[in-house]
């Protein structure tokens, strides 16, 4: 495998505090291009952040993170938006502009930054509607759209720029089990398709293991598994295994450090 | 933590959000003139901030006007000066009351509508979600509210005192039997276009920089949850009326202080 230089992401060393809360505390990522890599953790790891941090909308406290060759925290505020134009990002929300309708909201990225003439945008939309299923529903506003669609529209739009990759936050959580079947279907086919690379964000264990090519684990700041999903099911971690397997009881413990039980009942101060 | 810490911690939080809030002014005006080429954004927002708080405009000025008359009659009358009552209330409308007023209209109606729109595109990640496909909300979402706030507010407050003249007329001449001719002719020869309807609308684009300004803070700074939302919005409405109120006082005692 000397395909160690083909890197679209490199995350090296990196750091991140919330205030004196430390959310990555030196964690090293390849993510390669053309694949689809799964960054997976329990919920408050810090994904959503770590996106964030990739997509140059936060700072890493220290270490550096690099996309297609550029150093995100050193670009310029005008360069960074150039980047941002290659990088598609699927918000958890689906993020859609309510004020515009499932076209317009297609159309917004195109029309922003395009400068294509108002024709030539219809038939990019309509495109892109289309790889997403949902031409049909081009007139229809944000709030009459199921959560699926909402996310499908969203997926829509990141892809309207013909970017090189995208970010996917949570896109299975709160799915019914069919448009999590449409879901996982769209992202390995669009990532085929359009030759993208894909970063999955994601908890649900067995649709992103499904998909990914590569897998890291993420827990309290530090990278503590990484493999392909098979790789990750034989696991010698403890913890990773519990994970995977989603065991409510483990290196995790089931309860919130608290004190002791029996005690606490019977002591008198607590109550009021 | 100590009470003193405490003390010193909320005076940094609210020194930063101060800072916070004139970096996020500066930036907003920044993208002002980009606008020009973009004039749709602008008129949607001149009809969502503007068109849509006149009802309230108009129906509150001509109950200013008509209380403004009567109470301005009885008090008069005494003197035997009910003919000046014209010139009473326009003056009172167009110094004080048209910009005061409406600017606290303004901020309840249009300041918490854009607090809320704005702090919920906060909560939703569309304002996250624009930066992220490259577009500055700043200069997509903000700076059109910011210009329609700031072009509506002196145009609301005319209309205030616009009617409210009307609503003094209705209860002094119609109800009442004050003169019509002197109602007006007073007011034509006393009412100074520099002196009084200038300030009136010097003021109110103060009013309406301010009010939107905080509105939009407000909602871009806003704690991206519904409570922090909520909050946000009281805020906007509280903040927004007291700085009224207070620059009112500063704005009158440098405009009529000396003459
Ligand atoms: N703006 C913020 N200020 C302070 N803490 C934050 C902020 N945003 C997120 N956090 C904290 O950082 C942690 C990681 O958040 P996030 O990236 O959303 O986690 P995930 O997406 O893995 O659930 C969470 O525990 C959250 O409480
Ligand atoms: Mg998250």
């Amino acid at each position: 495998m000397s395909n160690k230089k083909d890197n679209l992401v490199e995350v090296r060393g990196l750091t991140f505090k919330f205030g004196s809360r430390i959310i990555f505390d030196g964690i090293d990522l390849d993510l390669q291009r053309g694949k689809v890599t799964a960054i997976m953790g329990p919920s408050g790891t810090g994904k959503t952040t770590l996106l964030r941090l990739i997509g140059g909308q936060v700072r890493p406290s220290g270490g550096a993170i690099s996309v297609d060759g550029h150093e995100v925290a050193r670009l310029t505020r005008r360069e960074l938006f150039e980047l941002r134009k290659r990088m598609g990002m699927l918000f958890q929300s689906g993020a859609l502009l309510t004020d515009l309708s499932v076209f317009d909201n297609v159309a917004f990225p195109l029309r922003e930054h395009s400068g294509l003439p108002e024709a030539m945008v219809r038939d990019l939309v309509l495109m892109k509607l289309e790889a997403v299923g949902l031409r049909g529903a081009q007139r229809l506003m944000p709030s009459e759209l199921s959560g699926g669609m909402a996310r499908r529209v969203a997926l829509a739009r990141a892809i309207a720029l013909d970017p090189m990759m995208i970010m996917y936050d949570e896109p299975f959580t709160g799915q019914d089990p069919i448009s999590m079947g449409v879901l996982v279907k769209l992202i390995r086919d669009l990532n085929e398709v359009l030759g993208l690379t894909s970063i999955i964000v994601s908890h649900d264990v067995a649709e992103t293991a499904a998909i990914a090519d590569y897998i890291y684990v993420l827990s309290q700041g530090k990278v503590v598994g990484e493999g392909t999903p098979d790789e990750l099911h034989h696991a010698n971690s403890e913890w990773v295994r519990q994970f995977m397997q989603g065991m409510p009881d483990g290196p995790v413990p089931f309860h919130y450090p608290a004190a002791d039980y029996a005690q606490e009942l019977l002591s008198r101060e607590g109550r009021r | 933590m100590s009470f003193f810490q405490q003390l010193g911690h909320h005076a940094l939080a609210a020194f930063q959000r101060l800072g916070r809030a004139n970096l996020f002014l500066w930036t907003v005006l920044v993208g002002v003139p980009g606008l020009l080429f973009r004039l749709r954004l602008l008129i949607q927002q001149l009809f969502a901030v503007g068109v849509l708080s006149l009802v309230i405009i108009v129906v509150a000025g001509l109950f200013v006007g008509m209380v403004l008359g009567l109470q301005g009659y009885y008090t008069l009358v005494d003197f035997g000066a009910e003919e000046s009552l014209g010139v009473m209330v326009a003056l009172s409308l167009v110094r004080e009351l048209g910009p005061v007023v409406a600017a606290l209209l303004f901020a309840g109606r249009a300041g918490s509508a854009l607090t809320a729109e704005i702090g919920l595109m906060k909560t939703t990640e569309q304002l996250s979600g624009m930066e992220m496909m490259a577009v500055d909300p700043l200069k997509r979402v903000i700076a059109p509210r910011f210009v329609a706030g700031v072009l509506s507010m002196p145009l609301l407050a005319a209309i205030f005192s616009a009617v409210g003249v009307m609503g003094g007329y209705v209860a002094g001449v119609t109800l009442l039997g004050v003169d019509e001719g002197a109602f007006w002719s007073q007011m034509q020869g006393r009412v100074d276009f520099h002196e009084d309807i200038m300030n009136g609308v010097i003021k109110s684009v103060v009013f309406g920089v301010v009010v939107t300004w905080i509105a939009l803070f407000e909602g871009y700074d806003a704690v991206p949850t519904s409570e922090g939302v909520s909050r946000a919005t009281t805020r906007t409405v509280v903040y927004a009326s007291l700085a009224v109120l207070g620059l009112d006082f500063v704005l009158t005692a440098l405009m009529f202080g000396e003459v």
